[in-house]
């Protein structure tokens, strides 16, 4: 386990290289049952970057997502968000952190009791309450512009198509004006068009709020397209991290096989 | 005879034994896994109860979510609540005329309808009720919630899912539970009096007069009140399988059925325990 002064002197190195790394994952590990899902995880993210996690199904790629926001406690490892270690953090205390953060999930999860204005102000209600109403109401309108939803915003989530609802889930992620997001499969189910228009929106927003942020996909067109690096799982482990250049040129049998076969 | 229809001589077919010995360490090892699921399942309802306890004493209050839930377990309930209490009335009121007339005290039949009604029938008839119509309604839609990341996308978005869905909820069941007895007690009543009336005319005032003469509040209302205990039964047993709910649409039906079938047992067990309970405080 990284201990205290390692995450510091990561933290330190980075500064020094001009860069600002926003999430720093050392060793991580995490067991389910007898299922090693992460054997020993080393990643980090600057602001501004995309990283784009890929590899083959039941990998961990989603579970390194949820370990990130806390919805899973690593058995091992550390995880820091802005130089505090969040591994194992209290619920109220990882509240804090999570307002710091934008997840968009599989299948969107809306809630399906909401509107699609609802599901967006949903966060804002709770955390945002010095906001008056008719500015949530512009805020909510806006999110919903930028996300090109603008015209749904009375529709409930059921009336809408699944790309709809990835864009929803986006906006509702941005509504805390996050400096991390975590977008789990983002473009998995859609039509290439719409997965165009995801890679797109991704993009856009990345340039304009210059976000850390992690990306797990399958698809390696739409990992190229919005990631600065890539990394690929394979066995719990990082196989290779860089460019998609050095993916390329690696002389590894399981990345050459993954390019080849995607 | 074996099982298979084999006659088993012993020496000559050992096989048979083998296997039954065989057997007796794989009934042992599903006895103890059994056990294991059995207080698996106590420890994370402690867990879970400690969790929803921490969120419920600690702002911000959700105060919006729990009218809501007022409204869903109070005003949605009361028709049923209000119905079944008057048909319960008729029942009562039918079989205590009879009993009572053979054994000629006919005069005890308004006390023997309140007593019937208010400390007996009234609280497990609503208790038992709830815990179908609510308990079944609470269990599905947190399971449905769960198994569609809805409450992983509450917590993502730093909102406490205890606070807001568990605690918000059993309040709301400990809250409504005594005031839907008493909607059941008096629907009860009147439907007692009014099927009464039709065979022997007898007054409301007499009857009111009768019926609670010599009453006393001790009497009534820990047979009320103790429904809120009904209350934080269903609501807690609810949300827990609700929210531990794993799996597709096989897993919210599985949720919804067990919050159902433990909430009506553990209700009924309540119901021994209060009672005896109630006796002993207020004799």
């Amino acid at each position: 386990m990284a201990t205290t002064y390692d995450i510091a002197m990561k933290q330190t190195e980075a500064q020094q290289e001009g860069r600002a790394a926003v999430i720093v994952v050392e060793n991580l590990r995490k067991t389910f049952g007898i299922h090693k899902v992460l054997d020993g995880i080393n990643l980090s993210v600057d602001r501004g970057e995309t990283l784009a996690v890929l590899g083959r199904s039941g990998t961990g790629k989603s579970v390194l997502l949820r370990l990130i926001i806390g919805l899973e406690t690593p058995d091992s490892g550390s995880i820091c968000i802005r130089g505090q270690n969040i591994a194992g953090l209290a619920l109220d205390r990882m509240g804090e952190i999570r307002k710091k953060m934008g997840f968009l999930f599989q299948h969107a999860a809306l809630y399906d009791s909401l509107t699609v204005a609802g599901n967006v102000a949903f966060p804002l209600e709770h955390h945002r309450k010095d906001m008056s109403t008719s500015e949530r109401g512009d805020l909510i309108r806006q999110l919903l512009v930028e996300v090109g939803m603008g015209g749904s915003m009375e529709k409930m989530p059921s009336d809408i198509s699944g790309g709809m609802q990835k864009r929803v889930g986006l906006a509702r992620a941005l509504a805390l004006e996050p400096e991390i997001l975590l977008l789990d499969e983002p473009t998995a189910g859609l039509d290439p068009i719409s997965s165009g228009e995801i890679d797109d929106l991704i993009l856009k927003l990345q340039h304009e709020r210059q976000m850390a942020s992690i990306v797990v996909t399958h698809d390696l067109h739409s990992a190229k397209t919005i990631a600065n690096r890539l990394a690929l799982l394979d066995k719990g482990n990082v196989v290779i991290e860089g460019t998609f250049e050095d993916l390329q040129e690696s002389d590894i049998e399981f990345v050459r096989e993954f390019l080849k076969q995607s | 005879m074996s099982d298979h229809g084999v006659i088993a001589v012993e020496g000559i077919n050992p096989s048979i034994p083998k296997r039954r010995a065989e057997a007796m360490p794989s009934a042992a090892n599903s006895g103890v896994k059994l056990m294991n699921r059995f207080f698996e399942w106590f420890g994370s309802l402690g867990i879970f109860c400690w969790k929803v306890l921490r969120a419920a004493v600690t702002p911000p209050y959700e105060w919006r979510e729990l009218i809501r839930q007022l409204d869903e377990v109070g005003s949605k309930s009361f028709p049923l609540i209000a119905l079944a209490g008057a048909a319960i009335g008729v029942v009562i009121s039918m079989e205590a005329r009879y009993s009572l007339t053979r054994f000629g005290a006919k005069s005890m039949f308004p006390a023997t309808l309140v007593y019937s009604v208010i400390q007996v029938m009234g609280p497990i008839m609503t208790g038992l009720i709830v815990s179908g119509r609510v308990g079944a309604g609470m269990g599905a839609e947190l399971a449905s919630m769960k198994v569609s990341e809805q409450i992983d996308a509450i917590e993502a978005s730093a909102i406490n899912p205890y606070r807001l869905l568990a605690a918000t909820r059993i309040l709301a069941c400990i809250l409504m539970l005594p005031l839907l007895t008493l909607a059941a007690d008096a629907t009860g009543l009147l439907t007692g009096w009014f099927a009464q009336t039709l065979v022997e005319p007898l007054s409301f005032h007499q009857f009111v007069e009768n019926g609670f003469h010599g009453a006393t509040f001790s009497a009534f209302l820990p047979q009320t009140f103790k429904t809120a205990v009904y209350g934080l039964i269903i609501g807690t047993i609810a949300c827990f399988q609700g929210m531990r709910t794993r799996g597709g649409a096989e897993g919210v039906g599985r949720a919804a059925t067990n919050s159902v079938v433990i909430a009506s047992l553990f209700v009924i067990l309540a119901d021994v325990v209060l009672v005896k309970f109630i006796l002993v405080v207020f004799p």
